[in-house]
């Protein structure tokens, strides 16, 4: 038995306003793989991420984390299993503290003092910002703020990590720091992000949405050599992939 | 509106003064919240007209302050921003009321103006003590405390909720506000029209976030319960702590000490 396989089936999402946001979604995700889930603005990326803890419940269609199927009575042991850390970590930050906010989690657990602050302590050194502790979340910088988010989520021990746009908003240092950190991980990894220089780096498996449908399954690399497929569905090989623009001298720049 | 973001970071470092560890922070919440609300009731349930009786309960502020080593600049100003707002609530007392109580020379003082004056005292006083107790305690513990007293559990986290969500109201309003100033180059912009539009685009932003931030909070495991990371156990140092405070405004509320204070001194002087 193994908590680390996240398995959708046929997963359909209708908003109140009726707009279809995903259709007949299936996957499963395997112990320890590192998954992207891309595609367009709108494709259905969040909303699908959302389902994964239990912040939305589908319209139709399951999902199971391990051997448990996502249902209200699952739910407390479902969230302490999946770990979400949010594209913007100012909804995810939100007492006095980084250290009240890491603590936020465990607490919620019902460990004690101690071993809250054992995980607190372990949690911040594992993303770098033991420094940070006594610090109020709102006067770190984005980069902080978004390895603090980090911390918070691990200091519940997750099996599985799912991060919705984890290099949104960072300087290009801290985005290295923060795709290094995630290398080191062992857990189940689950990210969406129009970043895909990072997918490349981080994922050996691809998920296209595209209107709320999977378009392509597979090897990221594959799927990013398929340019029609990447054209159809808005999207772009990875920078990394399409070659320098100045020594194809596909610029104007000419040297005299 | 830069001053929306200021007003809010002034109160964010409201909360993080409770993170200090005075004698007065070790205190167990609901010592400190039980002393606050005998405290309050003592102040308010002189009558109208009262002034010198209620110049002895600053004791109870200073002593707190200074103990808990809380910055008295800071709270002095707090507590001016909300005497404002008393102000504009006592301000036609002098006008309706013009009975003259007191007579200084050939000045008469009247009841309306010595009323005003109660009211403020009143307000600084009670004011003053909340803000005393949310530095030295913390909101969440505050709630937590009103929940281990017996305050329905419903109630303490509507009232926490309440608190999170003025910094997200002023944090939005902050930015709406900031856009706002910037696209009417510095003139009035669309007037009054503009404000319906903008206040209610904040409720719904407002609503959002609160929502997205919910939805974090129940990603980290909250079931409707919190936890304030102090742990601490209603032992004698809150017995004692409960108690002399509680007799010394009970005593203070019930004898006039100001006035047994001004005879004695009187006696001594020839």
């Amino acid at each position: 038995m193994s908590h680390h396989i996240v398995e959708a089936k046929n997963l359909q999402h209708v908003y109140p306003d009726g707009t279809i946001a995903i259709k007949d979604v299936s996957f499963r995700i395997t112990h320890g793989e590192s998954v992207a889930i891309i595609g367009a603005n709108g494709a259905g990326k969040s909303t699908l991420l959302q389902h994964l803890n239990g912040c939305l419940i589908a319209t139709s269609g399951q999902i199971r984390i391990g051997d448990t199927q996502l249902s209200k009575g699952t739910l407390p042991d479902i969230r302490r299993t999946v770990g979400m850390v949010f594209q913007y970590p100012d909804d995810q930050l939100f007492m006095p503290t980084v250290f009240e906010d890491v603590a936020f989690g465990p607490l919620n657990l019902g460990l004690s003092g101690e071993e809250v602050e054992q995980r607190v302590t372990e949690a911040l050194e594992r993303v770098g910002a033991g420094h940070l502790r006594t610090k109020p979340p709102y006067n770190l910088s984005g980069g902080e703020k978004k390895r603090v988010a980090i911390a918070t989520v691990l200091a519940m021990s997750p099996d599985i990590l799912v991060m919705d746009e984890p290099t949104s908003g960072l300087d290009p240092f801290a985005r290295r720091q923060l795709i290094s950190l995630l290398r080191e991980f062992q857990h189940t990894k689950i990210f969406t992000s129009h970043d895909l220089d990072m997918v490349l780096d981080l994922c050996q498996r691809t998920i296209i949405l595209h209107e709320g449908e999977i378009m392509a399954d597979g090897p990221t690399g594959e799927i990013f050599l398929n340019e029609e497929l990447l054209a159809a569905c808005r999207l772009e090989k990875p920078f990394s992939m399409q070659g320098c623009p100045i020594c194809n001298g596909k610029t104007g720049t000419k040297k005299t | 509106m830069t001053s929306i973001h200021a007003a809010v970071i002034d109160l964010k470092r409201l909360e993080l003064l409770a993170e200090s560890d005075s004698a007065i922070h070790v205190i167990d919440a609901r010592a400190k919240v039980l002393v606050t609300l005998v405290f309050i009731v003592a102040v308010v349930s002189h009558n109208r007209y009262e002034l010198a009786r209620l110049l002895p309960f600053f004791i109870f502020p200073a002593v707190m302050i200074a103990l808990a080593g809380l910055p008295t600049l800071y709270l002095a100003r707090k507590i001016a921003l909300i005497s404002i707002f008393v102000l504009m609530v006592g301000l036609f007392n002098p006008v309706f009321d013009r009975t003259i109580l007191y007579q200084v020379g050939q000045w008469g003082i009247s009841g309306g103006w010595i009323s005003l004056f109660s009211l403020l005292i009143r307000s600084m006083l009670t004011v003053g003590a909340a803000f005393i107790l949310v530095g030295t305690t913390g909101f969440t513990a505050v709630c937590q405390a009103l929940e281990r007293l017996g305050i329905p559990q419903l109630f303490a986290i509507q009232l926490l909720f309440l608190h999170r969500y003025i910094f997200v109201l002023a944090d939005e309003a902050g930015r709406s506000s900031r856009a706002r100033e910037l696209r009417s180059c510095g003139k009035k912009g669309l007037g009054v029209a503009s404000f319906g539009s903008l206040v209610g685009h904040l409720l719904l932003r407002t609503w959002q976030r609160a929502e997205r931030i919910h939805t974090a909070m129940l990603a980290r495991g909250f079931v409707g319960q919190f936890h304030a990371h102090r742990k601490s156990r209603f032992g004698m140092a809150e017995i004692y702590f409960l108690l002399g405070w509680s007799t010394l405004f009970i005593l203070l509320r019930a004898f006039d000490i100001t006035e047994t204070l001004v005879a004695s001194m009187a006696g001594v002087l020839p």
